[in-house]
């Protein structure tokens, strides 16, 4: 009889526990309050049945537990009974599905009134396109993407002049206002999903689908990808800021067009080479870094990436923790790059400077490393090139800075600001290396590999296959 | 109300064929290695397909470790995680559940429960058997290559499986499709012999509407493999010519890592289409012999005909049917016209129908039996509670609009594995527990089976109950770890924990499944022919085992496989090879049957 003190004890707890669970849906901000209700629907109707058949079954074992002196009914059908069963259930489903179907219809029509944003999906990277003043998205064409070209604009199309390009993964959207996100991907499946709003949708390379949702509580959501797509899947993480229409006009103002983008002036090597005067004290005059400084090599680092970080120096992004006393000293030499002409031009007289080898002073176990770089060598490329696409830079760095760098991402020192999009990837990986000695095998080993010097880019990729 | 429902008693009908003398192995190893005879086939099924799905337990528990303790144990890293993912579930549902069912099962019970000698083409069959070993290593192998197992998740999805950024991108996915190639291979050999020998093989007087539903559920898996299969076996050899020599079936215009590929054209979505048109029926094609088998299993120890055997069989054949119009709904967020909702949102939602009445039938199969709460019998009655809990789960997720939110959620993996996982593998082991005294001639120990049962039984529970509210939440599936997540709540960490604990204690309960099945061999009470006092031909056996051959006359059936407790005669039992005339007398001062 344990039996059925159990099922009657599972039949409670069950009840029990969907009604106290601290665990159920995020509070909503979007209008698909009509999808919660289904799912409400659908609860009081299947856990009416949970509970009803559950216990009969309880009872009938109580009630017909084994006795040597019964003998059980002899009853093959009864074929009312189970019509009258089979009709409940029907209406049951019925009950079940017609709101579904209702919330469906609503759900695969958009409303004429909402405007529109694409979401791009690349592997573990998220970034926007609003259409411009327009309200045309120009062409794109997965042939024309490249490390120039984002998005994969065609240069010509008149309707593209003035889209306007997020790269970053943050969007912004105004409040109260049907949104129709189309969905595409550059590369492998995606989903972009954000939990508040309870809609999502696969991106699909080659093809371009659609959600809907109206935001109607200020804030920012979290977006996450939802399908599978590759070593990163977990780190592929977004921000969608829901701001009031006037908030949202004056971000979007601020966002450059792809005509602007265009006509960004490259660098001056020449004027930046004075600007750089400042980064030597530290950098060397050569680039080729100071570890008496705590300063490592910069020589031979991709600007965008160089860029990047002295973006996060300037914004507090990076070299704000109390903890990161080395990114405190760089934080208040960033700010000498007034604007972002001068940090163009900086970069540029960087870009001039000879690659130089760093002396090799960590010590390790390389095979191990060699193990634990497979994780690495997905974003980072197998000969440690650094792969733009994923935002991910070489690696051929002064090996006392990786490791430093390493657990710095690690203890949440670097990386843990919201804005740090990227640093926060890095910082999900690095959790792999909780012990000291990893990250030195895995630096020991990537000491060994040739990094951009080597056989680098896309014939890595290809040597891969 | 107790009209009689199946064929009129005493028909049996003439011998039309003449029996055609069976193969004779002469060596050792014609016995009991390369041997024709489906029970021993059976066996070898059986245990490679257990031995692999402890390697994906294994596999699992690795991954609990990692989502319960986050980086505590540093054994895995991302690339293992999704490794294990995709090999665990592949593992699981096909290497397993499918081969176990399928080819275990099927080849003990449908020669025995039909009243054959032997599967009707016993050397096709032993192939069979040979091809799965052989997909098994492959599988295996896959591990050792180098870049390792594939990571693609087991659905396989392109353009990612074969792209870099996924581990396992050239010989573990190679490897992997070539293993479902061999499988497939393999399975449709032993499949034919199962459709064959249920359609031609059944003794004299066994209509298809005597059958036990066990093996009316095998045989409607079957016809669904048969049908479902070749789909996968497509998507297989075309993602190996994407792959090896560059065609684009499912690889559109895209880039990878930055790089232009050359692929152009192919379609994503046409693989997911490819690949659920077979992975839905799959679902039904583990779930129907468990049906099946835990109908027979109910009956027999609740002393009780099945209750609405005809309609047991109907709801068998209805949702076999249904099963082939449902696939989409595993893709109403895939970026496929989503007006697609509306019809696969109906049809999901109308098998729901079907199955709830086979629910309703095992309960009142129950009410007003005589029960006994044998270890076989409470396996089959936690069954009942976790399917109807998976059943209702998957009225959630059916219901396009509830997919939303839901998708890839954790709601998902708590609903599969609910009603796929641990609701078959109930039932696998009620059967084991069932049949063992038959294939062993000794009982199982009691006292094991009952702790085995309640640390899975519970245990599962404890798992997977609390899962679906972590879906709830939005806590996305496939993830090695989750840092910062703003919706997250903190103690949906310490509900990973408690969940990765009770997994530990599932897999601790089936140490007490392994030494039962063990030892029970050596020091296990012995059963007799008929230990459960069960109707159905493979117990009327004259040798427990049975020998090569199973019978020394072929049985002739005079009834349906569900003579318990019938009014008039005084035994609770009548075998479906006892004539009318016989049946006045049982129990009446005949021999006692052994209990």
């Amino acid at each position: 009889m344990v039996l059925v003190v159990v099922v009657v004890l599972l039949i409670i707890g069950t009840v029990l526990f969907h009604f106290l669970s601290p665990w159920y849906l995020t509070p909503l901000a979007s209008n698909w309050d009509t999808i919660d209700l289904t799912i409400d629907v659908t609860f009081w109707v299947t856990g009416l049945v949970f509970i009803v058949v559950n216990s009969f079954m309880a009872w009938a074992i109580y009630k017909y537990r084994y006795d040597k002196n019964r003998r059980a009914e002899y009853e093959p059908e009864n074929k009312k009974l189970e019509w009258i069963l089979t009709g409940f259930t029907a209406v049951g489903v019925a009950a079940m599905l017609a709101p579904g179907l209702f919330v469906w219809a609503e759900f695969v029509t958009v409303p004429e009134d909402a405007h529109e944003v694409e979401v791009v999906g690349q592997q573990w990277h998220w970034s926007f396109r609003y259409p411009g003043k327009d309200g045309k998205f120009g062409a794109v064409e997965s042939r024309y993407v490249s490390e120039d070209n984002p998005f994969g604009m065609e240069k010509d199309d008149p309707n593209g002049q003035d889209d306007v390009l997020i790269f970053s993964p943050t969007l912004h959207v105004p409040i109260n206002k049907p949104l129709k996100m189309n969905l595409r991907s550059k590369d492998v499946l995606h989903n972009v999903a954000v939990a508040q709003f309870r809609v999502k949708m696969d991106m699909v390379p080659g093809l371009v689908s659609y959600l809907w949702f109206e935001p109607i509580k200020l804030g920012e959501y979290e977006i996450l990808c939802e399908e599978l797509c590759g070593i990163g899947h977990h780190t592929m993480r977004g921000m969608v800021v829901v701001d009031e229409q006037e908030d949202f006009d004056a971000w979007l103002d601020s966002q450059p067009t792809y005509a602007e983008i265009l006509g960004t002036p490259k660098g001056d090597p020449q004027i930046g080479q004075a600007q750089y005067a400042a980064c030597a004290a530290c950098h060397g005059f050569q680039g080729e870094g100071n570890p008496l400084m705590n300063a490592p090599k910069i020589a031979g680092q991709e600007g965008w990436y160089i860029r990047r970080q002295i973006e996060y120096f300037k914004t507090g992004v990076r070299g704000a923790h109390p903890s990161d006393e080395f990114g405190a000293q760089m934080a208040p030499m960033a700010m000498t790059l007034i604007d972002d002409a001068a940090v163009n031009n900086v970069i540029a007289y960087i870009d001039t400077l000879p690659q130089v080898d760093s002396p090799q002073t960590v010590e390790g176990d390389v095979e191990r490393g060699k193990d634990i770089y497979t994780t690495c060598g997905h974003c980072h490329g197998y000969e440690g090139e650094g792969v733009f696409a994923v935002n991910a830079p070489h690696l051929a760095m002064d090996d006392w800075y990786l490791v430093r760098q390493l657990k710095n991402f690690r203890d949440g020192v670097r990386g843990a600001h919201r804005d740090d999009k990227y640093g926060m990837q890095m910082a999900m990986m690095a959790a792999i290396l909780q012990d000291d000695q990893r990250i030195n095998d895995v630096v020991a080993y990537i000491n060994t590999l040739p990094g951009p010097q080597g056989d680098m880019g896309a014939a890595s990729v290809a040597s891969r296959e | 109300m107790s009209d009689v429902t199946h064929d009129a008693l005493d028909y049996v009908p003439p011998l039309e064929v003449e029996e055609e003398e069976l193969y004779h192995a002469k060596t050792w190893l014609g016995k009991y290695v390369f041997c024709q005879d489906a029970k021993v086939i059976a066996i070898q099924y059986s245990l490679t397909a257990i031995g692999i799905g402890v390697v994906a337990l294994v596999l699992s528990l690795l991954m609990r470790l990692q989502l319960g303790f986050p980086h505590e144990f540093s054994i895995i890293d991302p690339s293992n995680y999704l490794q294990f993912v995709t090999m665990h579930g592949m593992i699981m549902v096909i290497y397993l559940l499918t081969a176990l069912f399928l080819g275990g099962f099927g080849n003990y019970l449908i020669p025995l429960m039909v009243g054959a000698r032997d599967m009707v083409f016993p050397y096709v069959n032993m192939i069979s058997y040979w091809v799965y070993l052989v997909a098994v290593l492959v599988l295996v192998a896959s591990f050792f290559v180098p870049g390792g197992a594939t990571g693609a998740g087991w659905t396989l999805y392109p353009p990612q499986a074969i792209s870099p950024g996924t581990p396992g991108i050239d010989g573990g996915i190679i490897l992997m499709l070539v293993s479902l190639a061999l499988f497939i291979i393999g399975f449709t050999m032993g499949g034919l012999n199962y459709v064959v020998t249920v359609l031609q093989a059944r003794t004299r007087g066994m209509s298809l509407m005597r059958m036990p539903l066990t093996i009316w559920g095998i045989f409607m898996a079957t016809v669904l493999a048969l049908l479902a299969f070749p789909a996968l076996f497509v998507s297989a050899i075309m993602m190996l010519l994407d792959k090896l020599i560059g065609t684009s079936f499912f690889m559109p215009a895209m880039i990878s890592l930055g790089e232009q590929t050359s692929f152009d054209g192919g379609s994503p979505i046409l693989f997911q289409h490819l690949f659920w048109f077979f992975g839905h029926p799959e679902v039904y094609i583990v779930a129907l012999p468990a049906f099946g088998i835990v109908s027979d299993v109910l009956s027999v120890h609740a002393r009780k005909a099945i209750f609405g055997y005809r309609m047991m069989v109907w709801a068998i054949v209805a949702i076999g049917a249904l099963s082939f119009i449902v696939w989409a709904h595993h893709m109403y967020v895939s970026g496929m016209n989503p007006y697609f909702g509306f019809f696969f949102a109906t049809t999901t939602l109308i098998i729901a129908v079907p199955t709830a009445i086979k629910v309703y039938n095992w309960v009142l199969t129950l009410w007003r039996g005589n029960i006994k709460l044998t270890v076989p019998m409470i396996f089959a009655i936690g069954f009942i509670f976790t399917f109807i809990n998976g059943g209702i789960t998957g009225l959630f997720l059916g219901n396009v609009t509830i997919d939303l939110p839901l998708s890839d959620t954790y709601f998902v993996i708590a609903h599969f594995h609910m009603v796929m996982a641990v609701s078959p593998v109930l039932v696998v082991f009620a059967a084991i527990y069932h049949w063992y005294p038959k294939i062993t001639g000794k009982f199982m120990d009691d006292t094991l089976g009952q702790w085995h049962f309640w640390l899975t039984f519970l245990g599962s529970y404890a798992i997977y109950l609390p899962m679906h509210y972590l879906g709830f939440e939005g806590i996305p599936r496939r993830y090695f770890a989750y840092g910062e997540t703003d919706f997250m709540s903190a103690s949906a960490a310490d509900l990973n924990a408690a969940i990765t604990i009770a997994a530990f204690v599932v897999a601790f309960g089936q140490l007490f499944f392994f030494w039962n099945l063990f030892i029970s061999y050596f020091r296990g009470k012995e059963a007799g022919g008929n230990p459960w006092e069960a109707t159905t031909l493979e117990w009327q056996t004259p040798h427990t085992p049975p020998r090569h051959g199973n019978f020394d006359d072929l049985p002739l059936v005079y009834r349906w496989a569900y003579d318990y407790s019938v009014p008039g005669v005084e035994q609770d039992y009548v075998p479906q090879n006892v004539s009318p005339a016989e049946a006045e007398n049982l129990g009446k001062g005949g021999g006692e049957q052994p209990t």
